[in-house]
């Protein structure tokens, strides 16, 4: 019996210690040229999967290799690994020399001060900030300092609908206001299919979609200074607004909230829902077998009126930044890197490639972002889209409110009553989560 | 070395022999020094792996360490007990998510001991006797057991789901015990979902250690009682169970820290953010820490707990071991 309470002391105290473990290391500042040909560059999870991501960005990394002498180390990170995955490099310093990084990210990566800065002389490197659209532009960093990024990739959202589905409900036309989305929606959700797709239990994705709400009812999610200010008026009403569709109005299947995979966009492209509120879905879509004229794409529905500015916005900027570490150890690689992504011939390559709209204006104009479904897009991004508060608590607020937004959800699809106080109590929750200073 | 430690195992040096008696000390020094030194390389990575994140995190839970930090953690200003009064504060949002979080894992550490500890004693206690397909069955249950927890737990994500999943299929389409589909992996069903997976994955061990300590048992006693008419109950109650308290003592303690600690199930099943009735406070200091980037609140949080289990651990012990030694006088 001694051998077994020795064995079980060991036992305890192994599972005692690894209670209270925790993460740590230092840094180190500044970028240098010790390693001139070779980069490390992490992707995030742009297409269908990761293979394919390869698949699409190695010929162009040979090709950078074939230009500059420098070999590429590509990663392609998962979305829901990514923001952690940068965290630990942050903290260790021991990072890739060049990254990916969600646009909404911008601020709070800025804030740890990991990035390099692009001030005009790093822009002049890679041919000037006047070359990008200025609707990317404003999802790189708080107001008033220097980009932490350079945009890549430029998406926002649309609707997509299925037009057989359509024309079988004899439905006409796609719904330009919530309303006739609704109305609509009812007429399409019967025999096991349902109106519209969502993805419930993804914080990322329901926070694009009350943000969009609470433009439309004119409120943000930040005070003027920068506060958190989760429950007025103006976001209970629009997080209530976009709940309802499954709680009230029920035209997304209750199983929606259980949704974090994209599994959303394989019920569309199965004929399962008719409608879904996406952010360039057409790559997705193509590889799941869905052909190209079975669908129609038209812009995200508004309170009244058409989509434009202030209270019509009805999509957030969405898209992808790259950023250098600060400590990379190939800093002229790195800038040589950025631009030659940011060139408007990898412009076109990458971005048609991922169903994307190019940031750089140039790349912008080719005939290949003008067909009727990237002009939606493009139109878009250019006139009714905001940019997520550029703040450097804007990581957190995604977390908080899209999770408050998930177990709201949850209560819609137990068929728990979601009611105005009900949403405030979640969203003050969030709040109260944010930290207080 | 052989040959001083042979002689010394002896003893056989006849006293005032000077030389003799030298290289018998240094025999002893030896002898007892070995098992350090075969110790020391493990107590070197013990103190690398465990101690000195142990200490950083410690020293982490006294700092103000948020995103504007965390690049450079030793510079984050000092804020004293700021995060333990945060956390222990009951009264606001984070004190009170943490103590419901607490008891949470309580309740669930609670019973999912408890039925691990059940079964897997009920199910050794069975395998004790031959019969056709025993070696077979034994290790069928162990295949829990043996799964990467992964693996096992993302299959369980697939049959817990609301539209395709196998529990829904099977308790909703073929036994209609419930009047629609459920959610397991939302709402309140989701500390059930929790349960079962970790029951599942858990009661192997159980089974396992019961096992082997049932083989310690000798036959004698059973046949003694059974010649003096003790029937299969009696004999359970009265040999098995007294027999088995020991391996039981370290058994339920091992699983009690396992499962309080558990981090791999409950994020494989539900994701960053678990619901409110299956947050497990691991996952909730891990949310705390690295969803909602407030690292000190975090490190603060993972210190109390630390200290919590300590206590539980050491009252336990002190409780137990008293027992046995009035058991055994």
């Amino acid at each position: 019996m001694r051998r077994i309470r020795a064995a079980a002391a060991g036992a305890v105290t192994i599972s005692l210690l690894t209670a209270a473990t925790a993460c740590g290391g230092g840094s180190s500042s500044g970028g240098s040229n010790d390693s001139p040909k070779t980069l490390t560059y992490w992707a995030s999870n742009q297409g269908a999967s990761v293979e394919v991501d390869k698949k699409v960005l190695q010929p162009e990394l040979d090709k950078f290799e074939k230009q500059t002498g420098i070999k590429v180390k590509v990663e392609v990170v998962p979305w829901s690994d990514l923001l952690n995955r940068i965290l630990t490099a942050t903290t260790s310093g021991q990072g890739p020399d060049v990254l990916n990084i969600g646009n909404t990210w911008s601020a709070s990566l800025q804030a740890t001060g990991a990035l390099l800065p692009w001030d005009a002389e790093n822009f002049d490197k890679i041919g000037g900030k006047d070359r990008f659209v200025d609707s990317a532009l404003g999802s790189t960093g708080a107001q008033g300092k220097d980009p932490a990024a350079v945009p890549l990739y430029s998406m926002a959202y649309a609707l997509y609908y299925n037009k057989k589905m359509f024309a079988d409900a004899g439905i006409s036309q796609p719904p330009a206001t919530w309303d006739e989305l609704i109305a609509d929606g009812k007429k399409l959700s019967k025999d096991g299919k349902w109106g519209l797709g969502a993805e419930g239990s993804n914080p990322s994705e329901n926070i694009h979609h009350a943000f969009v709400f609470a433009q439309q009812h004119g409120a943000g999610f930040f005070t003027a200074d920068g506060k958190p200010d989760f429950t007025s008026e103006g976001a209970v009403a629009a997080v209530k607004q976009y709940v309802d569709l499954m709680a009230k109005d029920k035209i997304i299947a209750p199983g929606n909230a259980e949704y974090a995979q994209n599994q959303s966009v394989s019920d569309f492209a199965k004929g399962k829902s008719a409608m879904l509120l996406w952010q360039s879905a057409s790559a997705n879509l193509t590889s799941q077998g869905m052909s190209e004229d079975a669908y129609g794409i038209a812009p995200v529905p508004v309170q009244s009126g058409t989509p434009g500015t202030g209270t019509n916005v009805n999509s957030m900027v969405a898209g992808i930044n790259l950023a250098v570490f600060k400590n990379t150890d190939n800093l002229d690689g790195a800038t040589k890197f950025v631009k030659f992504m940011t060139s408007d011939a990898e412009q076109k390559i990458l971005n048609k490639a991922y169903s994307s709209i190019p940031p750089v204006k140039n790349a912008q104009a080719d005939p290949t972002f003008n067909t009727p479904a990237n002009a939606v897009l493009k139109d878009t991004l250019a006139k009714s889209a905001a940019a997520l508060p550029q703040v450097a608590d804007e990581s957190q607020f995604e977390t908080s409110v899209g999770t408050a937004v998930k177990e709201l959800f949850a209560d819609a699809a137990a068929g728990r009553p979601v009611t105005t106080e009900s949403v405030r109590a979640k969203l003050g929750k969030a709040q109260q989560q944010m930290p207080t200073k | 070395m052989t040959t001083a430690m042979a002689e010394s195992a002896v003893g056989g040096s006849p006293p005032g022999a000077p030389a003799r008696d030298t290289r018998r000390r240094t025999g002893r020094i030896r002898r007892i020094g070995l098992p350090y030194l075969l110790l020391l390389p493990a107590l070197l990575l013990e103190l690398l792996v465990h101690l000195v994140p142990m200490a950083t995190g410690i020293v982490m839970s006294f700092k103000e360490l948020t995103q504007f930090y965390i690049r450079d953690w030793g510079t984050a200003p000092w804020s004293g007990l700021d995060n333990y009064k945060v956390s222990v504060d009951f009264s606001a949002p984070v004190g009170q998510a943490l103590l419901h979080s607490f008891l949470v894992t309580v309740g669930f550490t609670l019973l999912s001991v408890g039925l691990c500890w059940l079964i897997g004693t009920a199910a050794a206690v069975f395998m004790q006797d031959t019969f056709r397909g025993r070696g077979l069955l034994r290790a069928l249950f162990l295949v829990p057991y043996a799964l990467p927890v992964y693996a096992a737990v993302i299959t369980w994500v697939f049959m817990f789901q609301h539209d395709n999943g196998l529990v829904n299929h099977v308790l909703h389409d073929q036994l209609g015990l419930t009047d629609k589909p459920s959610f397991w992996l939302l709402g309140d069903n989701s500390f059930v979902a929790l349960l079962t997976v970790s029951v599942w994955k858990g009661w192997p061990f159980a089974f396992l250690i019961v096992m082997a300590g049932l083989q310690n048992i000798p036959k004698e006693l059973y046949e003694a009682a059974a010649l003096d008419g003790a029937g299969m109950w009696q004999q359970i109650r009265r040999i098995t169970l007294p027999s088995l308290r020991p391996v039981n003592q370290v058994l339920i303690l091992v699983l009690f820290l396992w499962t309080f600690n558990d981090f791999n199930t409950p994020y494989v099943l539900f994701g960053k953010t678990a619901p409110e009735a299956a947050d497990l406070i691991s996952v909730h200091i891990y949310q705390a820490s690295f969803v909602t980037w407030n690292f000190g609140a975090g490190s603060a949080m993972s210190v109390l707990l630390l200290l919590f289990l300590l206590v539980v651990t050491g009252v336990y012990l002190v409780l137990t071991s008293r027992g046995r030694r009035t058991a055994d006088v």
